[in-house]
């Protein structure tokens, strides 16, 4: 398993002296291609600051990002952005569509910012917009689309393209069980395909989609599961009365 | 899960022989209840004595003897659906028994009995869900069956979360507190600075 988001003693500090908040304290985590990983905690635990410097949206105080083998800290702000576009996909809770954009054009801006042909980056979105079974919504706008088919457009957005990491924080909040299990099982097939996941939540059941799921606490991590044996280990767990 | 309201449900479907119910609950079960043969027979036999299923042939007997539902079955069945849970009290929560007892043991630190009955639960509900995500889509009885799984897991995660967020702001002087209610007492000193805005 190639590794393809590495984080090395990152550490946050918000503001100075008296009023210096610690949001992480040198967090180390790697996670390979093909793998899903969940980072759980309580609210303020630091999980959300460490999915942003994991996605190049803030400067770490201290500690190196690297994604797929380069540190990403080292770059200019432009070299920055230019990962982001390429290799790095993001999904929030709200979805972040654009309203005036259909769910086509949302897929295909990203590519196209970074110099794709607008054909090109046409085909590509169409292509993952398929394959989350989108392809008959392409070229509706994000005001007719249920919840559930915002956050899939918002994902083909995400892993479109030759995307590598893919980060979703709390994605499921907005949607009922349901969706939120299909959303789930597109992240996990995404990660299968190659793509390394990471998904930030409070949400055990969300979490348990996860190969592997790190816990946070106070800015570090303090545990993590073991690997998941298989279903086969269930039976015989429990026998009816 | 009443092994002898299954039958019945099962029946309802047709008249069945014994080992074609056990392989069928199972089945229904998502097969993460396995059942053994001997319990089949015994619960039928029970049934049949009971006026609720009735067998084809009395003569023959085991796996050839084809059973199905009486009317008086049907009727129990069909009640028993609709007849809400018994309201008792819970059983005794070993999750909580435990917790509890940590509070009380000197030198236990807490989140971390809490994380690792947290990490233990997580990890079976990993299982679960692994184990809905590979079956058929048209398996529901598997799904139904994860899903309660996971909820049941689920609501344990979330007592300990509750438990965490419980605890780290309990008051420090608790302990003295809990000892008994002295007026002048570690706790009340400690309101009394923290009414006078004094910092610890």
């Amino acid at each position: 398993m190639t590794p393809v988001l590495e984080l090395r003693g990152v550490t946050k500090v918000y503001g100075t002296g008296a009023g210096e908040v610690r949001a992480l304290g040198g967090v180390d985590l790697t996670v390979g291609s093909g793998e899903l990983v969940a980072i759980m905690g309580p609210s303020g635990s630091g999980k959300s600051t460490l999915l942003t410097i994991a996605g190049t949206l803030e400067q770490p105080t201290a500690g190196r990002v690297l994604v797929a083998g380069v540190d990403v800290t080292a770059l200019s702000r432009n070299e920055q952005a230019a990962v982001r576009r390429r290799s790095i996909g993001y999904v929030f809770q709200d979805f972040n569509l654009l309203a005036g954009l259909t769910a086509a054009e949302n897929v295909a801006l990203p590519l196209e910012l970074d110099g794709v042909a607008a054909r090109r980056a046409r085909a590509t979105a169409l292509e993952a917009l398929g394959r989350f079974d989108l392809a008959g919504q392409a070229d509706r706008y994000p005001e007719d689309l249920s919840g559930g088919e915002r956050q899939r457009v918002a994902i083909a957005r995400a892993v479109a393209g030759d995307r590598r990491l893919l980060l979703a924080d709390e994605p499921t909040g907005a949607l009922d069980s349901v969706n939120g299990e299909a959303v789930m099982r597109l992240l996990r097939d995404s990660c299968r395909r190659g793509v390394a996941g990471v998904v930030v939540t409070h949400d055990a059941q969300l979490a348990s989609w996860a190969d592997r799921i790190v816990f946070i606490r106070d800015g570090s991590i303090v545990d993590e599961t073991a690997p998941v044996p298989g279903p086969e280990s269930l039976l015989n767990s429990g026998s009816p009365q | 899960m009443s092994v002898r309201h299954a039958l019945l449900a099962l029946l309802s479907e047709g008249p069945k022989y014994g080992l074609q119910l056990r392989q069928e609950f199972e089945a229904k079960t998502g097969e993460v209840w396995p059942l053994n043969v001997g319990q089949v027979y015994t619960t039928l036999q029970r049934l049949e004595r009971d006026g609720l299923v009735e067998s084809d042939d009395a003569e023959a007997e085991g796996p050839q003897k084809t059973f199905h539902l009486t009317t008086d079955g049907s009727d129990e069945l069909h009640e028993w659906l609709r007849t809400p849970g018994g309201d008792t009290a819970p059983p005794r929560d070993e999750l909580v028994i435990k917790v509890l007892v940590a509070l009380t043991v000197p030198g236990v630190a807490l989140p971390e009995v809490l994380q690792a009955h947290r990490r233990h639960l997580i990890q079976l509900m990993q299982r679960y869900t692994r184990l809905k995500q590979d079956a058929d889509a048209g398996d529901v009885g598997l799904a139904l069956v994860a899903d309660a799984e996971i909820f049941r897991l689920e609501a344990q995660v979330r007592w300990l979360d509750a438990a965490d967020a419980r605890l780290k702001h309990r008051p420090v002087a608790a302990p003295e507190a809990a000892a008994g209610p002295v007026p002048g007492g570690a706790a009340g000193r400690a309101r009394g600075r923290r009414a006078a805005g004094v910092r610890r």
